[in-house]
């Protein structure tokens, strides 16, 4: 089923080269532009000082130690921070040269462009139908027949369509968790973001699910770019392009533990030949 | 080595001492319910001795011809309850989402606060302040005894429903948000559907208030000798206030038929909570998916 549907995107799109250790195309047009990113939680800098380019197609992945600000980042992508209070994001984050904090910008268009999956499967408490659907239709579509079809393809690039074309109208709680996953991927792509960001969207499944999962986003790698955060090393190495390693360091202004972006490069770079000594101290298990 | 002796009845002194204080405690509650159905229905029975089943089916409540039927009142109270219910539960679900999901956090504070003050209002006040106030634009009617009703299970609605929608899960909220979702579009799909089976619980908590509820309704319900009519303004009257307004004067079988009165009002009560059980249950069930 799978293998069928990377046939189909292969029809539609021709085949990428994987990168190797310098052809990571550098070229590839600029999705997010972030120039000294800064993300406050009250009072507290949580993380500070993240300058970086998220490529067209492209995979990118985030690793680092619990609480260097993973999360945090990723969710100033799509303007998530916003619901919560006291959250404040300062620096320059341009989506396609435009500032996403600009104060004419508004987060349900930034939304409707910028998807994400989160880390806990969280499927509202309706029908699988209507968590696909839901998407599409505050995007306008009304259409029965077309709703119908959308639901149909998102399940299928989430490789879940078999599993729940017979029970499309029973509650979404009813799932697995890695079905759940699944149909939250489903549901994200359903409304056609340019961009999906996944923040551990493997950390809750088995290790078929995962490589599912995986094998999902290299075939979504061709219509979307995707930014995920993972604590798996391996993963990180598997499916994206680019990697960026964050870790926290002593803000002196405050006395307490500050994210920072320590390298982003290749991700067959930072593997293989990192630039920062606690890059590779961190991929090869030396901690600190 | 462990033998299984060891694990055995190790169950200590304070578990089984907490365990005997919660059962005698439920056994207690019964109890005295059981009594009161006991004692009540005893003393009901000598009107439905003399009248039979017509105490249930007629519409002709007249003390001094020895005519004692109940449905007027039934109607009243419904009917009040009603009226209560459709000006309340816009309301206080408006309210409450206001309070949840737009409110700033400051107003958000004195808001929750100025509710459940009105929530602890006595409902003598809501009572006179019907007979002062609304009685100058309204006529003692069942809709002024609705007004009055839904003016003090508002703060009811209001606060047991803010309660149930902030336990709506932040994920849940995020999910839709994700989506492109306007808030407005997130509270249809996130909030209410989390939130179903506890509003309905919450309307009904009113809705069995508004029923029992006895003196704001007998001062302005006009308590006119009852009638079965859907004109809201005519005056009628309801079970609760009938059984507070003519007890004084009531010879030995009108009290018997107005205790049978609130046997019924009781049952009646009952009728509507298991209901909205059975509503919050079947909900709750929908939503975690084993339905
Ligand atoms: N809502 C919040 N309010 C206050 N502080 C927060 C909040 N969310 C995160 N933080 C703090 O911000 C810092 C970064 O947290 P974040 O969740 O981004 O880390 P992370 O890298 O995603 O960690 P993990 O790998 O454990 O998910 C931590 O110190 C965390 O305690
Ligand atoms: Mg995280």
């Amino acid at each position: 089923m799978v293998a069928e549907s990377i046939q189909a995107a292969r029809t539609v799109a021709p085949p990428r080269v994987r990168p190797t250790l310098t052809t990571v195309p550098d070229a590839a047009p600029t999705v997010f532009d972030l120039t000294d990113v800064e993300v406050f939680y009250g009072s507290f800098r949580a993380v500070r000082g993240v300058t970086m380019a998220i490529h067209k197609n492209q995979i990118t992945a985030f690793i680092g130690p619990s609480g260097c600000g993973k999360t945090t980042v990723l969710r100033a992508f799509n303007r998530m921070h916003d619901t919560t209070p006291g959250a404040r994001v300062a620096g320059k984050l341009r989506y396609h040269g435009v500032d996403l904090y600009d104060p004419e910008v508004s987060a349900v268009e930034v939304r409707r462009r910028i998807g994400m999956v989160f880390q806990k499967p969280n499927p509202v408490p309706k029908s699988i139908y209507d968590n696909i659907a839901f998407g599409p239709r505050v995007n306008g579509v009304r259409e029965r027949g077309k709703l119908d079809a959308i639901v149909e393809t998102s399940l299928r690039s989430a490789a879940l369509w078999d599993e729940v074309k017979d029970r499309l109208s029973a509650s979404a709680l009813g799932l697995s968790g890695g079905q759940q996953q699944r149909l939250c991927i489903a549901r994200t792509i359903a409304v056609e973001p340019e961009v999906v960001l996944m923040d551990e969207p493997c950390s809750a499944l088995d290790p078929i699910a995962t490589a599912r999962i995986e094998e999902l986003m290299r075939e979504l790698k061709s219509r979307f770019t995707i930014v995920i955060v993972t604590h798996n090393m391996q993963q990180a190495a598997r499916v994206s392009d680019r990697t960026a390693f964050f870790s926290t360091e002593l803000d002196s202004a405050t006395e307490r533990r500050t994210g920072t972006l320590v390298e982003y490069d290749a991700t067959a770079k930072i593997f293989s030949n990192p630039g920062d000594q606690r890059t590779e101290n961190y991929i090869t298990g030396r901690f600190g | 080595m462990i033998d299984a002796a060891a694990l055995r009845g190790r169950r200590d002194r304070a578990d089984r001492s907490f365990r005997g204080l919660a059962i005698g405690a439920a056994a207690t509650v019964l109890l005295v319910l059981g009594l009161i159905a006991v004692t009540m229905t005893a003393r009901a029975r000598t009107v439905i001795g003399e009248l039979g089943v017509s105490f249930f089916t007629s519409s002709r409540w007249s003390p001094a011809d020895g005519l004692y039927g109940a449905l007027p009142f039934v109607w009243g109270t419904l009917y009040t309850a009603v009226i209560a219910l459709v000006i309340a539960v816009p309301v206080s679900l408006g309210v409450a989402l206001f309070i949840t999901e737009v409110a700033p956090r400051a107003l958000k504070r004195w808001l929750i606060y100025a509710i459940d003050l009105l929530a602890v209002v006595p409902s003598v006040v809501f009572g006179l302040w019907g007979v002062l106030v609304l009685s100058t634009v309204l006529p003692r009617s069942f809709l002024a005894a609705g007004v009055v009703l839904a003016i003090m299970i508002i703060p009811i609605i209001t606060s047991l429903a803010r309660e149930v929608l902030e336990t709506t899960p932040v994920a849940d909220k995020e999910a839709a948000l994700a989506l492109g979702a306007t808030r407005w579009e997130m509270i249809g799909a996130s909030v209410i559907p989390h939130s179903k089976g506890g509003i309905v619980g919450a309307v009904m908590l009113g809705l069995g208030r508004a029923m029992g509820e006895t003196i704001a309704a007998a001062l302005v319900i006009g308590s006119a000798t009852g009638q079965i009519t859907l004109d809201a303004l005519a005056p009628g009257n309801s079970m609760p206030a009938v059984i507070a307004n003519s007890w004084g004067e009531a010879d030995t079988l009108q009290r018997s038929a107005l205790i049978a009165l609130a046997v019924l009002l009781f049952a009646m009560t009952i009728v509507v909570n298991l209901i909205a059980t059975t509503i919050v249950q079947r909900s709750m069930r929908r939503a975690r998916g084993t339905v």
